[in-house]
């Protein structure tokens, strides 16, 4: 990360040690995984290949990252992307041009963020719950827009988002990457960021302090939509068309995990944005790691679960009693208020 | 006192509204076949939802239970075609693995202290890998027993029938009843999703009632696989995706706090109509597309979150109750 505030290097440690291990297990199965060759302008590799397919996770993961911050979530991101591609489909099939096509659904994805954030930070709803609803609501809404078929486009200005390249690098790592250095910029050089992880360790207390927790909140939902809805441009251009049922599927789920992955705690709090992506490339580097290795790919889920379960258990706050501690505990999580959330560990609570 | 039934009644309301607004609109919806066919359509969501209910009483929630619905599916098409079991083998089987992947799952959310909404993450995960495992073909499962079972119903005149799945949901649906409100077990649930440290110190067991909860989730979603695979002849490592987001929305539309405590296992009952209803009437409408179904769902569902939230800001008599974010 560019200047956070606490990623010491034991933090960060296991993040990229965890990825080095990937990938060196891939280049023992597979001794060509690290040879990289330029053709037609454009570099190839399976090194480039992982960068490339984890793009569109790694977009949602920047988003998530700080929605989690703000001890959130949003499940809502894969719809999103699926009313992105679909209204850039739609539109790019009606002659119009590259520029309002990508300002029409990059909108759109910013609506269904305000929508979200305005649940959440107005209507105080749950996250899961606020977010649940354009879940469900949202891939009607992208089927509404597609009218239920698979809508394809041949512009090349439109498909060069998802399948072109900047500079020998494809586009849609160009993007992550540019996105990522917009999105650290702005949490990291403002006090943005230092708001959104407040809002996530107490929000009334937050608020107390002088943190306007509506308009973080909102601002922070605002830009999950923007970045869900990248990546469903993202998609819809590699694929050069628009499948308003199963673009963005599950993807939601996978953005969580490689938030977690990355080391931010579903509690709120500090989050680490290039960690997020650095679990989204994790994530893809043993996704095709199993598809190389000869693997049936069925175990891809199993092993993305075992990961899971052993990064949340060094999370864990009841095994971390058992293990020596860095110098800098962990904040101790405040007593749980009346109708608090029952995951909220309490510092009591050691049965 | 009118105020702890309200959303329960608005639940009603909004249930026999609907139906008599469709049954204004198609003479024919009025009648027992289509009854018959909404409780049969939407048994192995219902009973998979009041296994949610318990879970989201007690403050948590569990997203394996679609992915524990398919894998119960090629389990039991695998066991009985490919292994040759006799089918009660097979659901005993199925019924056990199922319920102790459940309370496995609830072991971990107590000891190591960790959200349920992520470690039931993982358990989707495992549960749809192992289906896949299994086999990623959908098998048929021939057995005669199947077709015998699948024939098995109450019938009625004018066509109507209530079918072995219907019959097993409504009786779920009444031993849930009975269970949570007047066992030991649905007391300290309450308790237990109204606040954790409270119950703990009067004394109700934590950390049993937690695996007990994630048991019972995992064994009712396990039924509802062995119902589905009844429903539908075969076994899919796919089928019931996304039935985690179904069950969620009818335990709200229900009426139940999603922060826990409050809630009625006959109110997601009733949700569960709700939704089979919405789906009825778009088959009955015919020019009506599939995806307003979910955009109609979105909607109710949007409506009753704001329900809920206006009447915690009246019980709590505070302008916009600050419940936990």
């Amino acid at each position: 990360m560019t200047r956070s505030v606490s990623s010491g290097p034991s933090r960060t440690l296991p993040q990229y040690g965890a990825l080095a291990a990937v990938l060196l297990a891939n280049w023992l199965l597979f001794p060509d995984f690290f040879s990289i060759r330029l053709q037609d302008g454009r570099l190839f590799g399976s090194l480039i290949d992982v960068l490339n397919r984890g793009a569109p996770v790694a977009l949602l993961a920047i988003g998530m990252t700080m929605v989690i911050a703000t001890r959130g979530v949003d499940l809502s991101v894969g719809a999103v992307m699926a009313i992105s591609g679909a209204v850039a489909a739609t539109l790019t099939q009606a002659g119009w041009g590259l520029t309002p096509v990508l300002a029409a659904s990059l909108g759109a994805g910013l609506l269904c963020g305000l929508w979200n954030g305005l649940l959440v930070a107005v209507l105080r709803i749950q996250p899961i719950i606020a977010t649940l609803i354009l879940m469900v609501a949202g891939r009607g809404i992208a089927q509404l827009v597609t009218e239920g078929q698979i809508v394809t486009f041949t512009s090349p200005d439109l498909a060069f988002i998802g399948s072109g390249s900047f500079l020998t690098v494809p586009m849609p790592v160009v993007i992550t990457a540019v996105l990522l250095g917009v999105t650290a910029l702005l949490v990291r050089m403002t006090a943005l960021g230092l708001m959104i992880e407040a809002v996530g360790v107490n929000r009334l207390s937050s608020a107390g302090a002088g943190v306007n927790t509506p308009v973080v909140l909102i601002a922070v939902y605002v830009w999950c939509g923007l970045c869900a809805a990248v990546a469903g441009l993202v998609v819809a251009a590699d694929i050069r068309g628009a499948d308003a049922n199963n673009a963005g599927l599950w993807l939601e789920l996978d953005a969580i995990l490689a938030v977690v992955v990355g080391g931010t705690s579903l509690l709120g709090g500090r989050f680490g944005l290039l960690l997020s992506v650095v679990g989204a490339l994790i994530l893809q580097a043993m996704n095709t790691g199993i598809l190389l290795s000869g693997f049936k790919p069925e175990f891809n889920l199993i092993v993305k679960a075992g990961v899971l379960m052993i990064v949340l258990l060094l999370q864990s706050p009841t095994l971390t009693l058992f293990l020596p501690r860095p110098a800098r505990p962990r904040p101790v999580q405040p007593p749980a208020p009346s109708r608090a959330k029952p995951e909220s560990p309490s510092p009591s609570a050691g049965a | 006192m009118i105020h702890r039934f309200l959303p329960l009644l608005v639940t009603s309301a909004v249930l026999v509204v609907g139906f008599l607004l469709c049954a204004a609109q198609f003479p024919a919806f009025a009648s027992l076949r289509v009854v018959g066919n909404l409780l049969t359509d939407n048994a192995f969501l219902g009973i998979t939802a009041v296994g949610m209910t318990f879970v989201i009483l007690s403050g948590g929630i569990d997203l394996s239970v679609g992915a524990v619905i398919g894998f119960t599916t090629v389990l039991l098409a695998v066991l009985i075609e490919q292994g040759g079991w006799h089918p009660f083998s097979a659901f005993a089987v199925a019924l056990a693995v199922a319920g102790g992947f459940g309370a496995a799952m609830g072991a971990v959310i107590h000891v190591f202290q960790m959200p349920p909404f992520i470690v039931t993450l993982a358990g989707m995960f495992v549960a749809r890998g192992l289906g896949f495992v299994l086999s990623t073909d959908s098998i048929p499962i021939n057995h005669p027993l199947y077709a015998e079972m699948g024939d098995m119903a109450l019938r009625f005149d004018g066509g109507g029938k209530l079918t072995l799945p219907a019959l097993l949901m409504l009786g779920v649906v009444a031993a849930a009843v009975v269970c949570a409100h007047w066992t030991r077990f649905g007391a300290n649930l309450y308790a237990l999703g109204g606040n954790r440290q409270s119950a703990e110190l009067m004394g109700v067991p934590v950390g049993r009632t937690t695996v007990a909860v994630y048991a019972l989730s995992g064994l009712l979603a396990g039924l509802a696989g062995i119902v589905f695979s009844l429903y539908t002849g075969a076994g899919y490592s796919l089928a019931a995706t996304g039935v985690e987001l179904d069950t969620i929305t009818a335990v709200v539309i229900g009426g139940t706090q999603l922060t826990g405590g409050y809630g009625y296992v006959i109110g997601t009952f009733i949700g569960v109509l709700i939704q089979g209803l919405i789906q009825t009437y778009i088959t009955f409408d015919g020019s009506l597309s599939s995806w307003w179904t979910k955009i109609a769902i979105g909607v109710l569902l949007f409506v009753f979150i704001l329900l809920q939230k206006g009447l915690l800001a009246v019980w709590t008599g505070r302008g916009g109750a600050p419940a936990e974010a």
